[in-house]
């Protein structure tokens, strides 16, 4: 049985409970500006120092370059229209790296799940493939494809793809048994076991492969540049090492960093799309 | 009437690495229609081995499992298998797990989908229907698991321990539910089971295993008394104590013998 509380009590007892949240939200967000205010003195300070330092001689200016001149480097070539091609170049070989990687990784995870033979065989040549630097296949695929965008592409490729299989993979096999036995009891056949069991459970490991395959698609173009490129912001990077011009290879670090971050909350926020609908 | 399923001369190995055990032997049972019988015995006895065996999720080594007079071979939507746990789909609603059986042997059509959401709705879980797995309490969860095995109305129903990871007045209300809803049904039911008093109440034979290998020690019957009463009030009837310190008795040297 439920007592009815008088009127006074009932109506102190919501004030305090309303104070009681108001306080934690605002302790909530005193914190959240702490963090905000340390996060960006910080950068602040990373640029301010690397200014001072160069301009009164602690770092050798020639080759840290410092951030006023890296930016208007940065400004010059964007106005100029010099960037583009590069930035356009670099950034279209990761998304395709990144969306290819992808989808080959879970496709050949589906195959080797689906024949567990074919899972054994392989398995030894995964492991030997996974465990090497795939960027010493570098100059065969050069050899093989041409010094060229294909050529960095396919060294994306070689780093993305197996280890896209390798997690997908696993996260096809552990899925809860019990899961599979439920639809199996039902007379489900293969088809049916991998489209309602398998990749609806895994469903979340797959898309969260997609912000390590970000990552890994920036390294595979960036080294593939580094080897054949003739465009693209690695090749900029060594460029500027060749000639000596530090102050390009810092802004095309700093557009690297901004740009690869960019793709990676792309990502996120698609994640975060695709997920939220379950 | 032929015998809803019958289990002729099982035999079961389970072949390893390093060696084959053998689960079952020589395991005969016939089971009529709208009976319900309990398997115990102590663990390692092959309890849940016959119960995937007559599922058709494994085939025995030897033997045949005929269900009402015909050769099974695989899983058959005459079978319902109930689980331990309800390993319920957390990526879907409610009503998307109880029509999954009915998905996956393609009968899902207007009639059988307003079927399995009234039977939804018999079992207390209406307004639930879009709610998803998490939000519901372990006895809400197993009464929809129950609802996902009787949706695509099997005749026989296979229960797994579907009790043993709830609350004890849960079980008891899930038990009450049960066994009332697969005797309106007229459903036949295997229950396998480590409760030596839930298995009483419930069925009406009660068959003791013992292990090394798996094999029928005993058959007892329960008096039409305790089987015709709700499990809850079963335990209160005269007669229910003595039986369950006989079977328990017979456990107990089943368990000592087969070690």
């Amino acid at each position: 049985m439920k007592t009815e509380l008088p009127a006074e009590v009932a109506a102190s007892r919501a004030l305090w409970l309303e104070q009681k949240h108001a306080d934690y939200r605002k302790k909530k967000l005193r914190r959240k500006t702490q963090v905000l205010i340390v996060r960006s003195s910080i950068l602040i300070l990373f640029f301010v120092l690397w200014e001072a330092g160069a301009r009164l001689g602690w770092i050798d200016e020639l080759l840290f370059s410092y951030p006023t001149k890296v930016f208007r480097q940065i400004w010059d070539d964007m106005v100029s229209g010099s960037l583009w091609p590069h930035l356009g170049m670099t950034v279209g070989e990761t998304v395709v790296g990144f969306i290819l990687g992808t989808l080959l990784g879970t496709l050949l995870a589906v195959i080797i799940w689906w024949s567990p033979f074919l899972s054994a065989v392989l398995d030894p040549y995964m492991v030997v493939f996974n465990s090497m630097p795939k960027v010493a296949l570098g100059p065969i695929f050069i050899v093989m494809f041409g010094a060229g965008f294909t050529a960095i592409v396919v060294t994306t490729l070689s780093i993305t793809v197996i280890i896209t299989t390798l997690v997908v993979y696993n996260s096809f096999c552990s899925v809860d048994p019990n899961l599979v036995k439920v639809v199996r009891s039902f007379g489900a056949s293969r088809v049916q076991e991998f489209n309602k069991v398998i990749l609806p459970a895994s469903f979340p490991t797959v898309v969260s492969t997609l912000k390590v395959n970000v990552g890994m698609s920036w390294v595979g173009v960036i080294v593939g540049e580094f080897l054949v490129a003739k465009s693209g912001l690695g090749y900029l990077i060594i460029y500027g090492f060749q000639v000596f011009n530090f102050t390009l290879v810092m802004s095309s670090l700093l557009i690297i960093a901004a740009v690869a971050t960019a793709m990676y909350q792309l990502v996120v926020y698609v994640e975060k799309l695709l997920l939220s609908r379950r | 009437m032929l015998p809803v399923v019958e289990l002729k001369e099982i035999t079961h190995a389970y072949l390893g690495d390093r060696e084959a055990s053998l689960a079952i032997e020589d395991f005969n049972l016939s089971v009529g229609q709208g009976e319900f019988v309990s398997l115990v015995g102590p663990s390692g006895c092959g309890k849940t081995t016959l119960l995937s065996i007559i599922a058709g999720l494994l085939r025995p080594s030897r033997g045949e499992v005929l269900l009402s007079g015909r050769s099974a071979a695989g899983p058959s939507p005459e079978v319902g298998y109930m689980l331990q746990q309800d390993y319920l789909f957390p990526w879907r609603s409610i009503q998307d797990n109880a029509l999954l059986g009915l998905e996956l042997t393609g009968r899902l059509d207007e009639e059988s989908r307003s079927k399995t959401l009234q039977l939804l709705a018999d079992m207390g879980l209406a307004g639930k229907e879009l709610a998803f797995p998490a939000q519901l309490s372990g006895g809400m969860r197993q009464r929809v698991a129950l609802v996902r095995t009787l949706a695509t109305d099997p005749g026989l129903l296979l229960l797994d321990e579907p009790f043993s990871a709830l609350d004890y007045q849960i079980k008891l209300q899930l038990e009450d539910l049960v066994s009332e809803t697969l005797m309106r049904r007229g459903t036949t039911a295997i229950l396998v089971t480590h409760d030596l008093s839930e298995a009483i109440a419930v069925s009406s034979r009660v068959i003791l295993l013992q292990r090394n290998p798996g094999r029928i020690r005993r058959i007892f019957q329960v008096p039409e008394a305790i089987r015709s009463t709700p499990p809850l009030y079963a335990r209160d009837l005269p007669g229910f104590a003595e039986l369950f310190h006989e079977v328990w008795k017979e456990m107990e040297l089943a368990g000592r013998e087969g070690v």
